[in-house]
């Protein structure tokens, strides 16, 4: 999967888990630039990314994020793994 | 994991524009709550369900009603934390007819909630309590082999549980509902943890046996989370990095598992478990279609494989008739011939006297199962319908959406469980009235007379995109038209039977017009589902070029669609272009095909001879009226230049 496709993916779960299709999705976007994405909302992402993309992220992976830019590498690191 | 249950699989999927529809919610005509209930009545995931929670919070802020939908106030009291589950709860409960509102006080208060008067959660006069507890709320301690400590432990967390309960008891009416614990994937000794006392799984065990066994005639309500998690394996329903993270009790993906059968609940409370199932008859409660294969050809018998799936499915009705469940019939059939594996069959579970109402006719479901309902005096949303037809489920999902209508898989085997699985008859107590309601409506496998028929038949039609081929007799198509030559009885006009090499016969005759019928739909293709013959019809002398139809019948799968029009009208343009003047009809009575005694009547022919065998014959002028045609895209194809049936007698005028 290419980055780009990552990044369609992504919309895709941006706007089914925080109900907002304006959202665009960036490697800068963290959670300070969207509505309603508190810790709980963090731990819904992570899980609906992880499903997603049939990878599994460990407990500090989940609760390291800065940004989405470091999201896509991380998925990309795990799908070279799987 | 398995995927009936984490998917909620009797539901339909969830629809492609399920973003739009969420967007759209609000701006139709309808009420609201139906709206919603409509949109929640899909296998939704977490955050499907928690975008559906977001506008039902939306519409109360906006002081929209959600009538239909029955208010329920739920209070929730947990060790762990709901955030994530509660809007899913919210919108499961929209399924199930509840406008639910979740009273959920600061995280792992449970004591200080239950127990002082004015807490958050008393104040707020709830319906109900749900105690949302795993066994870590529990102040158990591993004392292995000590069988005295033990019993201790099992006494002290139902004396915690009872004081809770009291508290909520002492300060408002709430229902309270105690969740039994489900034990940790994991054993300490392995084998030895079920057997010895004071391990987890021994102490869990009796503290679920206690709990159940304490509740019944309290008003109280149980909610069997153990067997929901043993139902989908305890080692999928525990997630030890989630309660790390935050204290989630369990997976999320079971979040829109456990928050329907909490929905359940609440509506059983409310009154609303369905109390009737009513079912359709070929391919559900039995393998193959009677019509066509009769006593001897239909699946049933213990030890074929297909026999035992349907056979299970006789059994759990039987067991849900049983508790208190009504049984129905819905089928599409003659009624002397759905009845007779009921009278006849050795291998029938389901005799006629357990069916309360028997509904075998011609007409669409819809009209029927309302038929049923009234006949009853039960409403549209006591029913479930299982039928295994796509088309069928559709349609009254469609025209009747307050009826129960569970998917079906595939596969046959699956059928019980998935009926089960869906949990419609959730009863919260169960009481001696339950007993004796199935005898009260006095199962004399009645019928139902049929009021007007019901709306939106063609609408739905429709919406099936259907596309009808028609074809010549060719090689490809000739096994499967000599089986139809042979297998047809009920849509069968004259019953004719050929053998293969006569097929060929036909298909190679120039003379002799043939059509081959294919149907597909959105659900699939149904493959050939009917077969014409025509012969030039003996000229005499003066009279006008005839085809006579030697041969028309049907599959009973498709019946009601049109089919039999749309074949008349293509008959029609290769009469004409045949230089065909008139269609000859005839009407073979035999004691499988009454279904079709009106066959050439409801298409427009006219009778010319009825003769005392009950044999009839009709005519249709080509020149004659066509009938409309039905919603279905037309391909026709293969058919040479012109089928030359012209007479080579000088006398003929074209």
């Amino acid at each position: 999967m290419d980055e780009s496709q990552i990044y369609a993916r992504l919309s895709e779960i941006f706007e089914s888990v925080f109900d907002d299709d304006s959202i665009q999705v960036t490697p800068a976007l963290s959670a300070k630039d969207v509505d309603g994405w508190d810790s709980l909302a963090h731990i819904r992402l992570m899980l609906t990314v992880e499903r997603a993309f049939k990878v599994k992220f460990t407990t500090p992976e989940i609760g390291k994020l800065e940004n989405v830019g470091g999201l896509v590498a991380l998925i990309q690191e795990k799908l070279q793994t799987n | 994991m398995n995927a009936l249950y984490r998917d909620l699989q009797w539901f339909e999927r969830a629809p492609e524009d399920f973003s739009a529809r969420i967007k759209a919610v609000g701006n139709s005509a309808g009420p609201l709550g139906r709206e919603l209930q409509a949109l929640a009545l899909h296998s939704l995931d977490l955050n499907q369900l928690t975008r559906l929670a977001k506008v039902i919070a939306r519409a109360n802020a906006d002081g929209r009603s959600l009538d239909p939908l029955v208010p329920f106030r739920l209070a929730i009291l947990s060790n762990s934390t709901m955030d994530m589950i509660v809007p899913a709860l919210v919108a499961s409960a929209a399924r199930h007819g509840i406008a639910l509102e979740v009273i959920q006080p600061s995280y792992d208060q449970v004591a200080q909630e239950a127990l002082t008067p004015d807490s958050t959660v008393n104040r707020s006069r709830p319906d109900a309590v749900l105690f949302a507890l795993d066994y870590r709320a529990l102040p158990l301690k591993l004392v292995p082999g000590d069988a005295e400590a033990s019993t201790a432990m099992v006494d002290g967390a139902i004396g915690y549980l009872r004081a809770l309960r009291d508290g909520i008891r002492a300060n408002s009416t709430a229902v309270c509902i105690f969740q039994t614990f489900a034990p940790p994937a994991e054993a300490l000794f392995g084998s030895l943890d079920r057997a010895l006392p004071g391990t987890l799984r021994h102490v869990l065990d009796n503290i679920n046996s206690e709990l159940a066994a304490s509740l019944p005639g309290t008003g109280d309500v149980l909610l069997d989370i153990a067997a929901l998690a043993e139902t989908v394996g305890l080692a999928e329903w525990h997630n030890p990095q989630l309660w790390n993270l935050g204290k989630f009790a369990f997976s999320d993906e079971l979040i829109p598992l456990y928050a329907d059968h909490v929905a359940r609940v609440v509506a059983a409370l409310r009154g609303k478990s369905r109390k009737a199932l009513i079912l359709d008859l070929d391919n559900t409660v039995w393998g193959g279609v009677i019509g066509d294969d009769g006593l001897e050809g239909i699946q049933l018998a213990q030890g074929d494989a297909r026999g035992e799936a349907h056979l299970a499915v006789q059994r759990l009705a039987l067991d849900l008739r049983q508790r208190g469940i009504v049984l129905a019939v819905s089928s599409k059939n003659t009624d002397e011939v759905a009845r007779e594996p009921f009278l006849k069959h050795p291998e029938m579970l389901l005799k006629l006297d357990h069916i309360a109402v028997f509904q075998a006719n011609w007409n669409d479901k819809s009209t029927n199962i309302q038929a049923i309902a009234e006949e009853l005096s039960l409403g549209l949303d006591a029913m479930v319908f299982l039928d295994d037809n796509p088309v069928e489920r559709g349609l009254v999902r469609s025209l009747l959406p307050q009826v129960a209508v569970p998917e079906l898989p595939e596969e046959p085997a699956y059928y019980a469980r998935t009926l089960a699985a869906a949990g419609y008859f959730e009863a919260v107590a169960f009481a001696g009235e339950d007993l004796k309601r199935a005898g009260f409506y006095q199962d004399n496998a009645r019928r139902a007379s049929l009021q007007k028929q019901a709306g939106g038949v063609d609408a739905y039609l429709a919406s099936l995109d259907m596309t009808i081929t028609f074809q010549p007799f060719d090689a490809t198509g000739r096994a499967r038209i000599v089986q139809l030559i042979n297998k047809s009885n009920q849509y069968n006009l004259t019953t004719r039977r050929y053998t293969e090499p006569e097929v060929i016969e036909a298909e190679n005759a120039p003379d002799v017009f043939t059509l081959q019928v294919r149907l597909a739909d959105i659900f699939g293709d149904n493959g050939m589902i009917s077969v014409v013959i025509c012969r030039p019809a003996s000229p005499d002398t003066g009279e006008p070029a005839a085809w006579e139809i030697d041969t028309w019948l049907m599959s009973c799968r498709v019946l009601g669609r049109r089919v039999e029009h749309m074949v008349l009208r293509e008959l029609l343009e290769h009469a004409r272009a045949a230089g065909i003047q008139k269609l000859l009809g005839t009407y073979r009575p035999t004691d499988r095909n009454k279904l079709v005694v009106d066959h050439f009547a409801k298409l427009g022919f006219t009778k010319i001879r009825e003769e005392s065998s009950g044999l009839t014959l009709w005519e249709f002028g080509v020149d004659g009226v066509k009938p409309e045609p039905a919603p279905m895209k037309v391909v026709s194809t293969g058919f040479s230049a012109t089928c030359d049936n012209r007479p080579r007698t000088p006398s003929l005028t074209v």
